[in-house]
């Protein structure tokens, strides 16, 4: 696939732009980057200049510290990684196994299976949070880490994009594992799996960074600060009712965007190839 | 196991591969449609009594449910507000940081980053804006002498506050689709577009937009999707109101199930809400997935 970067062959077949419309790319992205800048301002400056847009303003860390003294957000960070690693290895394990079976068993049914699964594409666990809740309730789920991220283990998405990847696998890397003597678990280990790594990554970066993002399910599903991950806690935290303090709100956002900002700022072409990889099928 | 035939053993092993998936599916998504599906037609029991069946009066109280019209009304203006816009300003995102420009790196970034954004942090910075006295947008406002504008506890324009929001945070995820499409579009064609003096204009009417017609169609599905899907940024801008003048659809799913506490009644608004999705379905299943293969 060709994405963003193109090679120097073809950039220098680009064409230019008039300068009108550099001017209008530009202006746009400015205008697309100020609301996260004004954040960074907002966050590092004492409150009164929220507003009051003066260079020689000093800097504080201030707003930081009165945030993390009053929410536990060193607990939120442990509960959002906990969750977005226990998901994405569960969607590995899980998925990988479905993935297989439909991309190489001849399991009866089999098409309209993959049909079923595909209705989940659309039937995600947020619109359903009221059974949804229900269900967890019955299996003890509420309130805990495992019930956040469970319903979204058996994801269609990602027994999709690796029954393609399997498919996409010529047969004879298997015949010659299996003279080798390699059963089927060792085939899929040492053949499929590693072969589809660039499918693991892309889908692991767009899992994880949709994990770290999910609001509505965990918002439902917790009621304490043990299991709270931090976008549910970052909720609680600003709802305007609580009267916080604007500029702390600020740093409690950049708080629980940065990691994945300053991932994302590292490593943008593998962000948006995944992105795009797992879009365009 | 032995005495079974190959054939046999690999449809045994096949369907216990898909084992795990297929109970996960059915605990969270098989199960919980059909008991939505039923929990329709019941009517919740109060003090400790049994739900009992009512038929299609949660349907019929649906329907002269003036909230609920209002709802279902705001949502589709929510989709008609913010789809068209996020993807024209995609598409135009894509050609400018498609062709030669300068900082081009940092233009694409600066159009991306909102994407990776929690929509909960998306909608807190929005805040600052639009927050009545101490808002950045009243505060320039005043600056030029122009009365302040109640963003969102206005019901007139509440909901366009909230749309302009959501295309800020989705146009960059549909610019990358556009951005790709766009790099698959030989530059032979444009090369010879230039040769013949065809305009710009009718080169990008032409060419250009009927060959990402399969792109525009994909990001399509995925934005009416979103819009009924990703309610998270009214917990923090509006909660639903002024006098639900921002309600959507599965907000109000919430706000029935867990502030009201009416599991039926949600359960019937929930109902709705997987007919659009099944109508979206529909379309991506039969129009979308013919159409795509030759790109």
């Amino acid at each position: 696939m060709n994405t963003s970067t193109a090679s120097p062959a073809r950039a220098s077949r680009r064409f230019s732009l008039p300068r009108l419309e550099t001017i209008a790319a530009w202006l746009l992205a400015i205008i697309w980057i100020f609301p996260l800048l004004y954040a960074f301002w907002a966050a590092f400056h004492p409150s009164e200049f929220m507003v009051r847009f003066d260079l020689l303003a000093p800097l504080t860390l201030e707003n930081f510290a009165d945030a993390w003294e009053q929410a536990p957000f060193a607990r939120y960070y442990l509960n959002t990684f906990v969750l977005v690693t226990g998901v994405v290895l569960a969607q590995f394990v899980v998925c990988t196994l479905a993935g297989f079976a439909f991309a190489r068993f001849p399991v009866p049914g089999k098409d309209v299976l993959f049909m079923l699964v595909l209705i989940q594409l659309f039937v995600f666990p947020e619109v359903l949070i009221v059974e949804n809740y229900r269900i967890a309730s019955g299996l003890g789920l509420v309130d805990t880490i495992a019930g956040i991220g469970l319903p979204y283990v058996a994801s269609a998405f990602g027994i999709f994009l690796l029954r393609q990847t399997f498919k996409t696998i010529p047969r004879e890397l298997e015949d010659a594992a299996r003279v080798e003597g390699c059963g089927w678990m060792a085939i899929l280990l040492k053949v499929y799996v590693p072969l589809a790594k660039p499918t693991y990554l892309a889908y692991g970066l767009v899992s994880i960074s949709h994990h770290w993002n999910n609001f509505l399910w965990p918002l439902v599903v917790t009621n304490s600060v043990e299991s709270r991950p931090l976008t549910v806690g970052l909720g609680v935290f600003s709802a305007p009712e609580t009267g916080v303090n604007w500029a702390t709100v600020s740093a409690a956002t950049l708080l629980s965007i940065a990691p994945l900002l300053v991932a994302f700022l590292l490593f943008q072409r593998q962000f948006v190839q995944s992105f795009l990889r797992a879009g365009i099928r | 196991m032995a005495s079974l035939n190959p054939d046999r053993r690999m449809q045994i092993y096949g369907a216990l591969l898909m084992l795990p998936a297929a109970v996960l599916l059915a605990t969270f998504a098989y199960l919980p449609t059909i008991a939505t599906l039923i929990n329709s037609l019941f009517l919740p029991g109060f003090r400790g009594e049994p739900a009992s069946f009512v038929g299609l009066e949660n349907y019929a109280l649906l329907i002269e449910d003036d909230t609920f019209w209002q709802v279902a009304r705001n949502n589709l203006f929510y989709a008609v507000g913010t789809i068209p816009t996020s993807i024209a300003l995609a598409l135009g995102m894509a050609l400018f940081v498609n062709a030669r420009l300068p900082g081009r790196g940092f233009v694409r970034m600066a159009y991306f980053t909102p994407t990776i954004l929690p929509m909960i942090a998306a909608a807190n910075i929005w805040m600052f804006f639009y927050a009545p006295q101490i808002g950045l947008f009243n505060t320039l406002l005043e600056g030029i002498g122009v009365p302040g504008v109640n963003w969102l506890g206005d019901p007139a324009v509440a909901l366009s506050s909230v749309i302009v929001m959501t295309v800020w945070k989705e146009a960059g995820f549909f610019m990358i689709f556009y951005l790709a499409a766009l790099q698959g579009i030989p530059p032979e064609l444009e090369e010879a577009s230039n040769l013949e003096g065809t305009s710009r204009w009718s080169f990008f009417w032409r060419v250009t937009f009927p060959l990402l017609m399969p792109t525009t169609l994909f990001v399509l599905i995925n934005a009416l999707i979103n819009a009924v899907r990703v309610v998270d940024h009214l917990f923090i801008m509006t909660k639903g109101g002024p006098n639900n003048a921002t309600n959507l659809l599965l907000y109000y799913v919430y706000e029935n199930a867990f502030s009201f506490f009416d599991r039926t009644y949600a359960a019937t608004i929930t109902v709705v809400i997987l007919l659009v999705l099944a109508v979206v379905a529909t379309v991506k299943f039969t129009v979308l997935d013919r159409r795509t293969h030759y790109q």
